[in-house]
């Protein structure tokens, strides 16, 4: 398509404003790319700067839909041929990422974050007000492939919602103006990147720092101590820390970076997750936006301690707007040698570090789908034993921490574990909450280890709350009665996901959100997920709409016992998780929305038939 | 000396390296499965047999046996989760078993009669799903697709075609047919392909032969699915 070629909109200001096209510098070394012919295609263009291996192919499509807007047949026709791999393994691929589009292309493709935070900002009546404008329906490409407008999972921007991607880029504190001018902007053709530099703004909005962030990170404190006091020594101080993962489950980090060193093997990753999908977290991308040599520093001490050579940071698709700040970080890390073939005070010793940008996929922030992501397929989670540090990326012993683990790592090594135990309140050091609903003051807070919920609801200045989620769509909901509980490993442990929620919301409709979020994530692999996820959905609308009888109560508690005992993933164990909770913490609310039958079928008869009654006008 | 574990208190010998399912079905202890089948590598996808080992839910097609463990399989928990699993597998398709050529030789309304499974009591999707008739010699109904996987392993792993992979995700996961019109008819797919034969419900039939065998003398209508084996199994000896 010419207009296509002639201009390049979201294309361009994607690959040539951002430099995004070559995010894989450092990336481990693997066979050549295939020579290419000329004139080159769109997708030789991709496999020139991914690599033609089909571990590349997902990097080749985030390429070529951020330079063609879309993923068309043809497109992934070339690229199955190019990487001889079957057409329909390249499709599924394609098929698997939210962020991928296979519509035909369209200049600007706005996709709504689909977060319940956003859906009590007013995001929906927003999205409607765009499409007014535009004259579309939501989901739909208009005729002329100017736009299409959607929704997607949370982008980790609550804080600062409604929020949208239009092109890959978030535009934030979106408001019936805001959106007005989108549409105007949209049909004069204005190229993403002349857009107002306001829109994209998207700010740090720490709130409290402490222990991991109130001091300046000074570059190469952690590796100077690993050079002066040696790897064992290291251990056991993040040992006696009692360093646990950040990203929810809450594995001891020494005894994983153990683990991994202690695996026979010629060669060992250390991989960084930055695939913050949980509903309502955003607090990794204040770290990789503004502490990303913290981050650095502590997946080189721990590929200095297991003997990796390669690092890789798995950026999650709606964070790629941070993807130029953090090459540039990385780039500096190299120029002063802390990273590259010369590191400084370890003679013999290098690491490197690449980024892979996921294109949309909650699942992936589970290690063993993050593995299989990186290695260019469908996120499906990996079958265990082996676990990653046994077998992980290219089937070597991996290490696999979130963003906050490294970063705190960094941090016990250089203060030391005595100041990390002390940071926290009953057990040791601190984390970070993402604070967003119904607050004055949204953002970032860290917090000692053990602090009450109703602390945090008052220094964020929440009122009259009557719920709050902790940890995500997967956490807890707790009720009023619960808020002395701690924020910690020990209480209420958190992904660092908190969302409030005022008296006057119906808890019925906030988990009716989490269900369809879990349905639309789950990755379609195992059973009980697959259809679980679903059919609670299913039942949790049933319920909000006042249709559910006691018998359907049961049921969600059936299909919640499946799903936790036969999941293959933590996706499948936890999405019952907050309707188990409604059902348990919010029993009044949920009794007087029953419909008084014992039995009421799922099928809606009048629904069903309404089409036809408009379209007879009949009303028998 | 011989190492054991125990699957409802009976003792089954194994070998380093076996999993519980492996080691079970040497034994002659039958385990429900779905997605599992000897010939390939363990999937651990239905999850149709999940046992509790020491106490902890496992998919005994994927975890490895271990000297002196506790499997249970048969308990009253065990049999409602399976029966759990298999309704979800039905109402997620359209598994109409009176209308369909594959009854009395399907393995998923084997193993639901096996494990008592009476009519679905989950809601049905009706998922609107096609049908491809393009090949010559074969057929694919969609409605009836259980994600297994078996097909996309045989065609792989055994035929060297790589026929069949897995797309979308979630509820909407399906079964992708590699050519660019996605119909069966154009590739290279032979009614004498592993894939041909492997599928344990009637999503891939084999055209031509519906009624060949009357309903009453199929491969389950007279033996449970624990003592007859899985489709693969059976019909290579079918005509024996």
């Amino acid at each position: 398509m010419d207009w296509i070629s002639l201009e390049l909109t979201a294309a361009g200001f994607y690959a040539n404003k951002y430099c995004c096209a070559h995010w894989r510098v450092g990336h481990p070394p693997r066979e050549e790319a295939a020579s290419v012919t000329h004139p080159p295609s769109p997708s030789e263009h991709a496999l020139a700067r991914q690599g033609s291996a089909p571990l590349d192919l997902l990097q080749i499509l985030v390429d070529l839909q951020s330079s063609q807007g879309c993923l068309s047949a043809e497109v992934l026709e070339e690229v199955s041929h190019a990487l001889s791999m079957p057409l329909a393994q390249v499709r599924g691929v394609a098929e698997f990422y939210h962020l991928f589009s296979r519509y035909s292309p369209c200049r600007y493709r706005v996709l709504f974050a689909d977060n319940v935070i956003e859906r009590l900002a007013g995001m929906e009546s927003l999205l409607i007000r765009l499409c007014e404008h535009l004259g579309i329906d939501p989901g739909k490409v208009r005729c002329d492939h100017r736009v299409m407008v959607g929704t997607t999972s949370c982008i980790g921007l609550s804080d600062q919602g409604p929020a949208a991607l239009v092109n890959g880029l978030p535009i934030t504190r979106l408001d019936a103006q805001r959106i007005d001018a989108m549409a105007e902007h949209i049909e004069q053709t204005i190229p993403v990147g002349d857009w107002p530099s306001e829109w994209f703004q998207v700010t740090p909005n720490l709130l409290r720092a402490d222990h991991l962030l109130a001091e300046p990170w000074e570059v190469g404190a952690a590796l100077g101590v690993l050079a002066r006091q040696g790897a064992a020594e290291v251990l056991d101080c993040l040992d006696q820390a009692r360093l646990r993962g950040m990203g929810g489950a809450g594995f001891p980090t020494a005894s994983k970076w153990r683990s991994c060193r202690d695996t026979p093997a010629d060669r060992r990753f250390v991989v960084c997750n930055a695939d913050e999908g949980e509903p309502g977290t955003f607090k990794d991308r204040l770290l990789l936006q503004s502490h990303a040599h913290q981050i650095i520093e502590g997946m080189t001490l721990c590929a200095a301690i297991v003997g990796a050579n390669h690092g890789v940071i798995y950026l999650r698709g709606e964070y790629a707007f941070l993807l130029p700040g953090l090459l540039g970080v990385l780039e500096q890390a190299r120029q002063s040698e802390r990273l590259g073939t010369i590191i400084r005070g370890f003679p013999g010793f290098s690491f490197d570090i690449s980024v892979e940008v996921g294109a949309g996929a909650y699942v992936c922030g589970e290690e063993s789908a993050l593995l299989e992501s990186l290695e260019g397929r469908r996120g499906n989670p990996r079958i265990r034993p082996p676990y990653p540090t046994q077998r992980g990326y290219l089937g070597a012993p991996t290490v696999v921490n979130n963003v906050e683990t490294f970063a705190a790592a960094a941090r016990i090594v250089a203060n030391g574990e005595e100041a990390y135990r002390l940071a926290g309140r009953g057990e040791p050091g601190t984390k970070l909450h993402s604070v967003s609903g119904d607050c004055p003051r949204p953002g970032i807070y860290e917090l000692p280890a053990g602090t009450p919920v109703r602390e945090l609801l008052e220094l964020c200045g929440a009122q009259d709350t009557g719920a709050v989620q902790v940890g995500g769509a997967a956490g807890t909901l707790l009720s009023p009665a619960e808020f002395d509980r701690r924020l910690g490993f020990e209480d209420l442990p958190s992904t660092g996901s908190f969302m409030i929620f005022n008296r006057r919301r119906d808890p019925i409709n906030v988990v009716q959100r989490f269900t369809h979020f879990f349905a639309e994530e789950s990755c379609g692999f195992c059973t009980p997920c697959r259809v679980g996820t679903a059919l609670l959905r299913d039942l949790a609308d049933k319920l909000f709409q006042g249709r559910a009888a006691p018998r359907d109560l049961d049921d969600m508690h059936r299909i919640s016992r499946l799903l936790k005992s036969t999941s293959l993933c933590g996706l499948g164990a936890t999405a019952p998780n907050p309707v188990l909770d409604l059902l348990h913490r919010f029993p009044a609310q949920v009794q007087a929305r029953l419909c008084r039958a014992d039995q009421q079928p799922a099928f809606d008869l009048d629904a069903a038939l309404a089409p036809a009654r408009a379209l007879t006008g009949r009303d028998d | 000396m011989t190492a054991y574990f125990q699957i409802d208190g009976v003792p089954i010998p194994f070998e380093s390296g076996q999993t519980i399912m492996d080691a079970a079905l040497a034994a002659g202890q039958y385990i429900p499965h779905l997605c599992h089948n000897p010939e390939f590598r363990p999937h651990g996808s239905c999850r149709v047999c999940t046992v509790r080992a020491d106490g902890r839910f496992v998919a005994a097609c994927t975890f490895p046996a271990s000297e002196g463990a506790k499997v249970e399989c048969a308990s009253d928990e065990l049999r409602e989760l399976r029966n759990g699993l298999l309704q979800m597998l039905f109402v997620e398709g359209n598994h109409v078993c009176p209308g369909c050529e594959k009854s009395g030789a399907c393995q998923l309304q084997a193993v639901a009669y096996y494990c008592e499974m009476l009519a679905p009591e989950l809601p049905h999707f009706f998922p609107r799903r096609h049908v491809d008739a393009s090949h010559p010699d074969l057929a694919i109904d969609y409605g009836r697709c259980i994600l297994c996987e078996l097909c996309v392993r045989a065609s792989r792993e055994v035929d060297g075609k790589s026929i069949f992979a897995i797309g979308g995700r979630g509820i909407k996961a399906h079964l992708l047919v590699d050519s660019p019109s996605g119909k069966l008819g154009d590739t290279d797919m032979s009614v004498h392909d592993k894939a041909a034969h492997v599928c344990p419900v009637g999503a891939i039939l084999i055209k031509h032969r519906g009624y060949d065998r009357p309903i009453g003398q199929r491969l389950y209508d007279q033996r449970p699915v624990s003592v007859v084996g899985d489709v693969i199994q059976a019909e290579e000896t079918r005509d024996d």
